[in-house]
Formats: C-alpha cells, structure tokens, sequence
C-alpha cells in the first residue's frame, strides 16, 4: 500500500482537551531522567513564577502523540505504524506546559513527500490552552518504508 | 538563576556550557514507553527489533531527545528561555539487556546573537563512540 499524495495540505479535526496533570509531568520527567526540581517541587516552580509544575519541553510528544492516532486511524492515508520510523522532531514553543493546562492539538500535514520506495511525512501539531493561545508546535517526519 | 543578558554576551561560539553522561537500561525504556505512550514493540522486544533489521532493542528516539536537552535546561535556569528544539534522529541506541547504554551529551554554544538576546546551543549526543543525533539544536533567549 503506497501513501496517498493528497494527505498534504489535510487539517485534521482538533484533538478532544488533554488536562495536563501533575503526577503526569513528574511521570514524564522522570522517564526522560530530569533531575529537575521545576519538574516534581510545586514550590520550587511557583518560586519560579509559574502555576503549578512544569512540563520538560519534549512532553508535548504526548499531545503528539494523540494527532498520530488519527492519522493512522485515516485509511485513506496508508500508513502502517510497523513501517513508520521517527526521522526528525522539532519543538517550537510560546511557553512551556504546566500542570493544570488544558490543551488541544489541530495537526496539519504540511507535506508528503516520496523517495525512492519511501515516503517522508511532516506534520505540523498546533497545541494551543484552552484560551485558544499558542503554547507549542510539535513538527515530526516520519518516514514510512515502502513494501519490499 | 537563568540566562541573563550579561552572561549570554560573554559567551563565545564553540563554548562548552554543560556535558552529562545518562545510562539507560532496559527498564529505562518500559518507564519512557509508559509515560509517553509509545509502545513500539521494537523498544522492548529483541525478537521483533531483529526481524525488521536491527541489532536488537533500541532506546525510543523521544527519549533520547528528551534526555539530550536535560544539561541545557539546567543551565538556562528557566524553560522558558527555550524558543525551539529540534533533531534528526540518525542512529539508534541499542540498549544491551545486561549492560545497559551510555549517552553523553555536550552541549556547546553553535551560534550567538548578543544583540539580540539569543543563542543556539548544539547537542553532541554520541553512543558508542557515534553521534545519535543530527541537527541537534536548542535555540534560546537570554531572559
């Protein structure tokens, strides 16, 4: 099955809101070995003028993560996650996630590219809170491997 | 503290500004598969990983991405100093089931706007003697 060439320019729908939890971020932290204290001391990071916890800047692949399930689930895009490898990641960020956020992801498939018998898929992830402003945008290529 | 105006201005480009070794073992991997959500059988299964032509279980690039920038954000102060993180994932890092993997990361200044408040910090991540990552870059502003 080959990747359909039309996916480029396709706006999914915005992902249902994501409660950013705390034991959530100190879960993530740990996992990415952060020993830092703005991650898992609520009074360390309200000392550092923040709300609550804060999220490590790759914690937005878990909202990522939501906008990838709905490209897979798209059977008119052809993609099969046992061929899918992460081929770059990138991070934009207005500010970092904290606890208490409540986030929405609106991926875009910013281009569909082929060579040789792969494909080269980028998506853009617009997180955004629950006021509607930017908090990051999560950009990945993947590469997905063509049937040998 | 967090990155200043000042100490920005003093740096020089090719500056070391934070260098860390991370050991990664297997059970490394299951916590980075729970708490993510990547359950890639590959990231746990020899067997699997071996069949689509790798040497065996290889650490999730996410996690090596998500490690790789710990050094930095340690010495920034602040997280929200960091406008943009980016890599190419290029080699994997197997992780052996008894002996684990050894990351290092080097941090060093890449580019330097004084002017403007801003730098770009280069990641050197190797495994084995071998760079991990490609493009590895944190762009951030002095606060």
């Amino acid at each position: 099955m080959s990747i359909n060439p039309e996916l480029q320019g396709r706006v999914y729908p915005q992902t249902p809101g994501y409660l950013v939890g705390r034991e959530k971020i100190r879960e993530f932290s740990r996992a990415v070995l952060s020993a830092n204290p703005l991650n898992f001391d609520v009074e360390a990071a309200q000392a550092a003028g923040y709300a609550d916890l804060v999220a490590p800047p790759t914690f937005a692949i878990v909202m990522q993560e939501l906008t990838l399930q709905q490209l897979l689930a798209d059977e008119d895009a052809g993609i099969e996650l046992s061929h899918v490898v992460h081929g770059d990641q990138r991070f934009s960020q207005s500010r970092p996630i904290v606890a208490g956020d409540e986030l929405t992801a609106t991926m875009t498939i910013a281009s569909v590219k082929t060579l040789g018998g792969n494909a080269m898929i980028t998506s853009e992830s617009r997180i955004e809170d629950a006021e509607g402003n930017h908090v990051v945008t999560s950009i990945s290529t993947l590469v997905v491997r063509g049937d040998s | 503290m967090s990155l200043d105006l000042q100490t920005l201005a003093a740096l020089s480009v090719g500056d070391v500004i934070a260098e860390r070794d991370f050991s990664l073992t297997r059970d490394s991997l299951v916590r980075y598969a729970g708490a993510s959500g990547d359950f890639n059988t590959i990231h746990y299964r020899d067997d699997i990983a071996k069949s689509v032509g790798l040497d065996g279980v290889l650490a999730h690039g996410m996690l090596t991405m998500g490690l790789a920038v710990q050094p930095v954000l340690d010495w920034l102060g602040d997280p929200a100093l960091i406008d943009d993180y980016q890599v190419r994932f290029t080699r994997p890092v197997y992780v052996d089931a008894e002996t684990g993997a050894t990351v290092s990361v080097i941090a060093k200044v890449g580019q330097l706007d004084a002017e403007a408040g801003t730098a770009r910090i280069d990641l050197v991540v190797s495994f084995n003697e071998a760079t991990v990552l490609g493009k590895a870059q944190v762009r951030v502003h002095a606060g």
